[in-house]
């Protein structure tokens, strides 16, 4: 419906002179001159410094300018939204475009704050892998329906310092083997913290008895007994943590603080190219690698999404657009910028765009994308929030 | 005529500022909780960690408090007048303008198992090659937290101290307990204390209700299983469920149940502490032999605190320009201006905003307060009781608990996301404590001068235009700076009312703290120090320049 009333809002505006326009034509002529409010977490000066110059390029090859709003956690968006619909105000929104994904999207989405479908309509669709990383159109199991476009994929890697640890475990009973034998070296950050609750899903699949109930949605009869095994592998590697369970890292950059005072001997990452662009920073040694666990570990998609009363729809759709460009994507995965992995399909760039990435040095800690193994899908949002919900009864609060 | 009749109105204005914004917040927060047949309050009593939250609220909140003040009037009772105390007075003004988060994460570091006092010390003294598994930071009974509170809040209740003394007539009080035998411990207690702590107990109450609800700090440094009832509360708030908002707001609720029922609490030991210190008074306590001791004690526990603030503030600062720092060096392994010249331009900018908010919003509430208290003057007004719980009240009532329904209230004027309404919000916040800082050396100006004044044919205006005004330059410069770094430290009103657009220091502070970045939180919180300490630097040396001439506004000592 929106999405219809923009479009007869653009036709009445510049389709009115005879000369026939594409609809991105359209956009793009009332994107320029825009600036777009992109509201993004703001917690990482490598993440905020490539927002900046993909506003730079906004501006210069569009015309349209990019504030970037830096977020503590992207739910402030949310409620920003919210409260600007509780308060009436459904057009001229203060929020522009949101870097997004999970459980934010879902939220969004079903109360119907989203501006859309508009991502399956930007030209650089075509580009974008949608057979081989089935996570750009699939958001924890909930389809985007085109209401949010990825611009980066990430996997989950684990990260360690080789000259402290030669041989990490690569399987998830070889890894509680090695905390339970090293106490007070391993942790994960909170849950219900993104990175702690994804960790506690790797667990379930490592351990549930058949992984594929993880795709639907939560059946209460069955629950208990199904991650049984899961809370099993928890309660034996607790006593054996960082602080013996008693204080967790609150997130992902808390647990890469520890890693890099060495007050653990494991980090993990979404982005597996973080360990390298922090030793190409000067902030880990350089003798840190990565690796996977036997049997892959889980991987999703980062988007950005429209609220419905952006005041500036037509330029995020520009920058949503800008941010599925080779050049920008190529960016994004330089570990010298942010070591982000790509959404794109290689296979389907002319020779001078795949040549970008094929000169990428990807840095000495990160795993060549052959090496990284298989991406798992995300589980059904309903996993992450009963998993968090009965962490915390677990192990959230002092017996 | 129509001046003097605003002028008569000023107090009235001004009590409606403050009265308005917080209750009507308040009910825009709170009712959330009992929609939907108070599915909120439900959700919040289902909340397992609720006891807990609520007790860590109220332990740390009464304890951190409690020690401050203790920690406060401590080293005013024995070193008061001398010159180490000059000193202090000095050091404590930048103290007093680092941001929350800024210091918890400047302590975190200083106290950690891997932190820069177990790096100086391995591994040659501790043999240490990897940090220790031991629980410093986070701590389920909240004591690292508590420390943190009360490194921020003594440098703050130190100042409202030494502004509140020169209305005690310590120097002569002293004299004559001391004449009669007491030691300068008991002489301060019983002769300068009682009236000393009747101007500190609004400020004081104000820290109380603060420390309860304190937000950032919490978050770094106090117990995660689970965190305080006001970390908590923030977080149902930023809940993507959106369900959330309604437990927040059942959390907000009890947040100023518990803050009510710590000042009943409190009041009730005051008064245990008054008949206390009359019946001591009543024997003839000389206590010679306590100051000796106290000394000692004021000297470690002023030391503890203000090393803890300075040092914790320098590694961060030291981390700006740190390139590899691994455990156990004691000092980066290289040193470059990376995170500087990176965030030069961001730096520039959002410091010019910060500091054009927060002198709009002392100007402002300057205005105000000198208004009402000139009207008190010429009108012979008496504020009531009442009145004085007005102006507690944006400082009582946890900011959680009002800040999101004023949120919605900018949004529906259209007023959010412009800096003016962030200036106009800050104002709340300010105004109490410009006035609170301000009100007693007001007050306590000798009438006799403006009598002298009028007798003299100096119209009403012109004695407050040149006399009171340039004999009070120093609290009023003095109460202005306080404003001045009220408003720069302001987290929750920024974000909530600039609706993410208004970007000042702390509010990208607090976003970087979520990212544990140390090196670019160090580049801000200096500069978040900066701004406020420059005007504290003023209220010092403006006066001194001024009144270089007159000995009778010299500093009394």
């Amino acid at each position: 419906m929106l999405r219809r009333h923009f479009l007869l809002a653009s036709a009445a505006l510049f389709a009115l002179p005879a000369h026939a326009q594409t609809a991105w034509e359209t956009v793009l002529a009332e994107a320029k001159g825009q600036t777009v409010y992109w509201h993004a977490w703001g917690g990482d000066p490598k993440i905020n410094d490539f927002i900046a110059w993909v506003g730079e390029q906004a501006q210069a090859r569009h015309g349209v300018a990019v504030a970037h709003v830096k977020l503590a956690s992207t739910a402030d968006a949310v409620t920003q939204v919210l409260a600007e619909r509780d308060a009436g105000i459904t057009t001229g929104g203060a929020v522009d475009l949101i870097w997004i994904n999970g459980e934010n999207f879902a939220a969004m989405k079903d109360a119907g704050l989203l501006f859309g479908p508009f991502a399956t309509g930007l030209p650089n669709w075509g580009l974008v892998d949608v057979a081989g990383k089935p996570a750009v159109v699939t958001d924890f199991t909930l389809p985007t329906d085109g209401y949010e476009s990825p611009w980066a994929m990430a996997q989950l890697v684990f990260e360690y310092d080789a000259a402290r640890l030669p041989q990490p475990p690569q399987t998830l009973a070889a890894l509680k083997d090695w905390i339970i034998a090293n106490p007070g070296r391993f942790t994960y950050p909170q849950p219900p913290d993104y990175l702690g609750t994804t960790f506690l899903k790797q667990v379930a699949y490592g351990t549930l008895a058949d992984p594929s109930v993880l795709q639907m949605p939560v059946d209460d009869a069955s629950y208990a007994a199904k991650v049984a095994p899961m809370w099993a592998w928890l309660d034996q590697i607790t006593p054996a943590l960082w602080r013996a369970g008693k204080a967790y890292p609150q997130n992902e950059p808390a647990l890469g603080q520890l890693l890099a005072d060495a007050e653990v001997d494991f980090g993990f990452a979404f982005n597996p190219g973080r360990a390298s662009a922090e030793i190409a920073a000067g902030h880990l040694p350089d003798t840190m690698r990565t690796f996977t666990l036997e049997g892959g570990t889980i991987g999703n998609a980062s988007f950005v999404a429209i609220p419905f009363n952006a005041a500036h729809q037509a330029g995020a759709q520009v920058v949503a657009n800008l941010l599925l460009d080779p050049e920008v994507q190529a960016r994004a995965q330089d570990p010298n910028v942010l070591g982000f992995q790509t959404v794109l399909n290689l296979s389907s760039l002319d020779t001078s765009s795949r040549a970008r990435f094929d000169a990428l040095d990807l840095g000495v800690a990160t795993l060549a994308p052959a090496d990284l193994g298989p991406a798992l899908l995300e589980p059904h949002a309903s996993w992450m929030v009963r998993i968090a919900q009965d962490w915390i009864e677990r192990y959230g609060v002092a017996q | 005529m129509i001046m003097a009749g605003l002028l008569r109105q000023a107090p009235r204005i001004t009590l409606a500022l403050l009265t308005v914004p917080v209750l009507a917040g308040l009910a825009g927060t709170v009712i959330p909780a009992f929609a939907n047949d108070a599915k909120g309050i439900q959700a919040l009593l289902q909340w397992p960690g609720l006891p807990r939250a609520a007790g860590i609220s109220l332990v740390t909140g009464l304890g951190s408090a409690a020690l401050s003040l203790a920690i406060t009037l401590l080293p005013v009772a024995s070193l008061w007048g001398t010159r180490a105390f000059a000193a202090v007075q000095h050091l404590l003004a930048p103290l007093l303008s680092v941001p929350h988060a800024a210091a918890a994460l400047g302590l975190a570091f200083l106290i950690a198992p891997s932190g820069w006092i177990a790096r100086v010390l391995s591994p040659w003294a501790t043999g240490w090659t990897q940090p220790p598994d031991l629980l410093l930071l986070n701590d389920p009974f909240g004591l690292a937290l508590t420390l943190g509170l009360v490194a921020k809040e003594v440098p703050f209740l130190f100042l409202m101290a030494l502004a509140a003394l020169p209305q005690t007539d310590a120097a002569r009080r002293m004299q004559v307990a001391q004449s009669l035998g007491a030691g300068r411990v008991a002489s301060f207690a019983v002769s300068v204390l009682p009236s000393l702590y009747r101007q500190l107990r609004l400020p004081f109450y104000a820290v109380l209700a603060y420390s309860m609800t304190a937000v950032e700090m919490a978050m770094i440094l106090g117990p995660t299983r689970p965190y305080t009832l006001s970390a908590q509360v923030v977080i149902w708030m930023a809940d993507p469920q959106l369900t959330g908002r309604a437990t927040a707001a059942a959390g907000a609720l009890v947040q100023v149940g518990l803050v009510l029922g710590a000042l009943g609490l409190w009041h009730l030991a005051e008064r245990l502490a008054k008949s206390a210190l009359i019946g001591l008074a009543h024997r003839g306590m000389r206590g010679q032999g306590a100051d000796g001791p106290a000394n000692v004690i004021a000297a470690l526990l002023g030391g503890l605190i203000g090393g803890g603030l300075v040092f914790g503030l320098a590694g961060l600062a030291l981390w700006s320009f740190a390139g590899l720092w691994s455990f156990p060096d004691a000092v980066p392994a290289s040193l470059n201006l990376n995170t500087w010249t990176r965030a030069a331009p961001d730096l520039a900018q959002t410091a010019t905003l910060t500091l054009g908010i927060a002198a709009l919003a002392t100007l402002l509430a300057l205005a105000l307060v000198l208004a009402c208290l000139e009207a008190e003057h010429r009108f012979d007004l008496v504020p009531g009781a009442g009145a004085l719980w007005v102006l507690y009240l944006p400082l009582l009532v946890p900011q959680v608990a009002f800040l999101p329904g004023v949120q919605v209230a900018a949004l529906r004027a259209g007023m959010a996301g412009h800096w003016l309404a962030v200036a106009a919000a800050h104002l709340v916040f300010v105004l109490p404590y410009l006035f609170l800082s301000l009100a007693p050396a007001y007050r306590a100006w000798d009438r006799r001068i403006a009598v002298a004044g009028a007798a003299l044919g100096a119209t009403p205006a012109r004695v407050f235009w040149h006399l009171r005004l340039p004999m009070l330059l120093r609290p009023v410069l003095t109460a202005s700076a306080v404003g001045l770094a009220v408003s720069v430290g302001q987290y929750l009103p920024t974000l909530l009312v600039g609706g993410g657009r208004v970007e000042t220091l702390t509010t990208e502070a607090v976003a970087l703290a979520s990212g544990g970045n140390r090196r670019l939180i160090g580049a801000y919180a200096l500069l978040q120090m900066l701004l406020p300490a420059l005007g504290f630097a003023c209220a010092l040396l403006l006066p001194a320049w001024a009144f270089r001439h007159r000995r009778g506004m010299a500093v009394a000592a």
